[in-house]
């Protein structure tokens, strides 16, 4: 956890790379599937690592930003995919009373347990948060009539308005993207506004934020919930994206994927948590095809991004580009 | 100046604080009028940051009462404190390092300028709160580098900036906790010159160990001594009061109140 003290003497670029980087990013991923052309397994497969990159961008709003490092984070994902679930296992399978209900569900589920977690600080709101998150995963699990721990399974996907829009591989792949963008430009508009400065001071100097008149704990809460959302968001389309819900999606497992994701790519600039789950996702994707034991490979390298990169690999090429110019 | 039988801004009943078997708060009653600029001195440990911090709310004190403004705040927190127009300053410097200087007393603004749960709009590009930021900068010499890191400016700049911090609050009480710690010759003079211009804008109270800024400044001095008040009155009753200046002011009489510049300050 080196690298979440770290965050702030990180070199930065200044505005331009926050500028540019994104904009990169978003056309790269906007021309993916002309660039593929018919692989639909392909277009599937991106359009699954942009719904896990919705969810690192919301956690990357309060680690980055609010150093409130969530360890339970998976429960929202699950909390949205379950709502869908549900709701299509008693034949609702309409997206507008799907989307809402799944976002609404996982606030609720942020509002009830951030409560509690954001009175504890540090290690034991990363305790508290991974144990919010376990009671969600053996609710799931006990959850006999919509197949515990066998998952369900969904037999329709939701439609827009009736219109069977996630049927068509590339149109799904268009809404992933069109709410990861929506979801970037929300953090990032959010951070700069007057809510996000204060919750940016209170990462800083809660003492100080209080004595001027501020109590942290309502934005943290907040910002908690937004972010909360957001995994709903991702929960709810994972959900439509398998055609399957279980409560596997809520082990503590993929909440700590969903924190490599942000820490890896670089924390506090959301669109490298985007970076971050692009990069650990196609990892993953590629060292599987050697060995079931990738994670023995990707270990390695997660403790050298902590030790020689604080900031991620935008920090990385930050550096790079920096030393460059130098030259 | 201040009028001795107007209603004071913030009134201290028989405080008392202990940790442990150690009392730091002994039975404290003290008030600052309207205007006042109060001082409170004495040595080391004597429980003069442990008072401030139960005036502002980080410390519960274990009983006793504090007024401000005639409202009961003993069981207030913080914020709420601060949200009456109660500003202080800390002895170890405390600011967003991260921030800018002009963000930092901007927030300072935002926090008393209307809700700050606006969730859209750049907070950092708001006039509205630039401007009275900019004029607290210039009034504490910051003016120039508003731009600057709080985390990169000079200790001496850091101390200035915490000033301005608490003046943006527009407060009605100043609590300053030895504003002048660790700074330079020149800054002292400085800080010293500015607060003499706050004077009578603002009720304070100021701790600090720099005598010839407390004499030169306080109207009052009440002195503080293992968690007790042993005097408290005008600086030169205080000046010539026996036991302050058996238990306090000893050493610096000796060699009178123009103190060694070269001398290490704590």
């Amino acid at each position: 956890m080196a690298a979440l003290d770290n965050a702030e003497t990180v070199p930065r670029l200044g505005a331009s790379s926050d500028t540019i980087l994104p904009v990169l990013l978003f056309t790269g991923l906007a021309l993916l599937p002309a660039a593929i052309g018919g692989e639909t397994y392909l277009i599937d497969r991106f359009m699954r690592i942009m719904v896990f990159a919705i969810a690192a961008v919301g956690l990357d709003l309060i680690v980055g930003y609010g150093a409130l490092i969530s360890f339970g984070h998976a429960a929202f994902i699950g909390i949205g995919a379950y709502a869908a679930g549900i709701l299509a296992a008693h034949g609702i399978n309409e997206a507008v009373i799907a989307l809402p209900v799944a976002l609404a569900a996982s606030t609720l589920f942020a509002l009830l347990t951030g409560i509690v977690s954001l009175r504890t600080k540090g290690v034991y709101f990363i305790m508290i948060t991974l144990a919010f998150g376990q009671m969600a995963f053996f609710t799931a699990s006990s959850l006999a009539p919509y197949g515990g721990d066998d998952g369900l399974t969904i037999h329709m996907r939701d439609t827009v308005f009736g219109y069977p829009v996630l049927e068509n591989a590339r149109a799904f792949y268009y809404v992933a993207l069109g709410c990861l963008l929506a979801s970037y430009l929300l953090c990032r508009t959010l951070v700069a506004s007057r809510f996000g400065r204060v919750f940016r001071g209170a990462r800083e100097n809660p003492a100080r934020m209080a004595s001027i008149g501020f109590d942290p704990y309502r934005f943290q809460l907040v910002a908690y919930m937004v972010s909360g959302a957001l995994g709903g968001l991702a929960g709810f389309l994972l959900a439509n994206a398998t055609d399957f819900v279980s409560p596997a999606y809520m082990s503590w497992q993929r909440s700590g994927d969903l924190l490599i994701m942000v820490i890896f790519g670089g924390m506090g600039r959301l669109y490298g948590a985007i970076i971050g789950a692009l990069v650990y996702l196609v990892a993953e994707d590629m060292l599987a095809q050697y060995t079931e034991h990738w994670r023995m490979l990707f270990g390695p390298l997660l403790v050298a991004v902590a030790v020689f990169a604080p900031g991620g690999l935008i920090g990385v090429a930050e550096r790079l580009a920096r030393s460059r110019r130098r030259d | 100046m201040t009028d001795p039988a107007a209603e004071p801004v913030l009134r201290i009943e028989h405080l008392r604080k202990n940790f442990g078997a150690l009392i730091v708060t002994d039975d404290v009653t003290l008030g600052v009028r309207p205007g006042e600029l109060h001082a409170i001195i004495g040595p080391n440990g004597a429980g003069k940051t442990t008072l401030i911090n139960q005036i502002s709310g980080f410390l519960a004190p274990e009983s006793g009462r504090i007024l401000f403004n005639g409202r009961d705040i003993t069981a207030l927190p913080v914020h709420a404190r601060a949200g009456l127009g109660l500003a202080r300053s800390f002895q170890i410097t405390s600011i967003l390092p991260g921030f800018t200087a002009l963000e930092n007393v901007a927030l300072a603004v935002q926090a008393h300028a209307g809700s700050s749960f606006r969730f859209f709009g750049r907070a950092n590009a708001e006039l509205g709160l630039n401007d009275p930021a900019r004029a607290a900068l210039q009034k504490v010499g910051l003016g120039e580098r508003e731009g600057v890191p709080a985390g990169a400016l000079s200790h001496g700049e850091k101390r200035a900036l915490e000033l301005a911090i608490a003046l943006a609050m527009t407060p009605k009480l100043l609590l300053l906790d030895e504003p002048m710690a660790g700074t330079g010759p020149e800054e002292t003079d400085r800080l010293i010159a500015l607060l003499g211009k706050l004077k009578g804008r603002f009720s304070m109270i100021l701790v600090e160990h720099d005598m010839t800024a407390v004499f030169a400044l306080a109207d009052r001095i009440s002195v503080l001594i293992y968690g007790r008040i042993l005097a408290s009155g005008a600086p030169e009753t205080v000046r010539r009061d026996p036991a302050v200046v058996a238990a306090y002011l000893g050493d610096e009489m000796e060699q009178p109140l123009v103190p060694d510049r070269d001398a290490p300050r704590c």
